[in-house]
């Protein structure tokens, strides 16, 4: 008896470690960003999902989101204006589910450059192994095209489990 | 005409005629609307893009939007019978991508035109 608590005291570790692994690299969701856990409002996914994936809201900071709804005739290149009816309660919805302080990604919160979430902190981080060039694969063709790589992005499911690379 | 026999004959027939030289004639008029719409649909009008760049050179098929990567569903509405059924949605859209292919907002008559065209295509 005397010997095996040791052990049992090892292996009760042993499962903690997993789990203190797990934290570490996000995983304990399944992969689920925290943001992608808000409902996505109807109007942001018709307006803003049909050129691109409707990015969840907890990708940028509130600042961010702010300066991309006021300047959507130029909007990195189109122009992707919504009409009043529409834009007002879409900037509230982003507003109010946008990066905070509170959220565990907090490389999130500083707004980045030009406003892109592919050029958050937070975004580089995750990616930090890709090769430069990548990007330009006919198949993905675009950083921001999450879904090339990510099946399950629209779902919010960006496990990297289940990431297939596309030739 | 005097006689009244014959006045009943001739009205309807020449009615007809009437009828069918208009349908023959708009037949040829929406011919023509397809034909400007699509040479329309594939310009780039001076510029870098055409409709054709995002909803394919066969908008039959899905396209490819030219910046993201994100796949459009198939413009024509023989393939895709959810199109042009919504007019405020039909509007937003010439509305923002005419504005990116032509740097100006459509006519009423280029929009004619390439609905013609759109329809015109059949399985």
């Amino acid at each position: 008896m005397k010997n095996i608590l040791p052990k049992l005291l090892v292996v009760a570790l042993m499962g903690l470690g997993p789990q203190a692994w797990a934290d570490y690299h996000d995983h304990d969701d399944d992969g689920q960003h925290r943001s992608a856990h808000a409902p996505m409002l109807p109007a942001y996914q018709q307006e803003c999902g049909s050129c691109h994936m409707a990015f969840p809201a907890g990708m940028l900071p509130a600042a961010s989101w702010a300066r991309l709804m006021s300047g959507l005739s130029k909007h990195f290149g189109t122009d992707a204006e919504v009409d009043a009816a529409n834009a007002k309660p879409i900037s509230r919805w982003l507003q109010a589910n946008a990066a905070s302080r509170s959220d565990r990604h907090e490389r999130a919160v500083a707004a980045p450059p030009e406003d892109r979430i592919t050029r958050t902190a937070w975004f580089q981080h995750k990616h930090d192994e890709i090769p430069d060039g990548f990007w330009k694969r006919a198949s993905i063709k675009s950083p921001s095209n999450c879904a090339s790589c990510h099946s399950g992005a629209p779902e919010g499911d960006f496990d990297e489990h289940r990431v297939r690379i596309p030739r | 005409m005097e006689n009244p026999c014959r006045r009943r004959i001739a009205i309807p027939v020449l009615m007809g005629l009437f009828m069918l030289s208009l349908s023959l004639l708009s037949g040829e008029v929406l011919a023509q609307a397809a034909e400007r719409g699509r040479v329309f649909f594939n310009s780039k009008h001076g510029d870098i893009w055409s409709c054709a760049t995002c909803h394919g050179d066969s908008p039959m098929g899905p396209g490819k939007h030219a910046s993201t990567g994100k796949s459009i569903e198939p413009l024509a509405p023989a393939f895709n019978p959810k199109r042009f059924t919504d007019s405020a949605k039909s509007e937003k859209w010439f509305r923002r991508n005419c504005k990116d292919v032509l740097n100006r907002e459509c006519s009423a008559a280029e929009k004619a035109d390439v609905l013609a065209y759109l329809q015109s295509l059949k399985p």
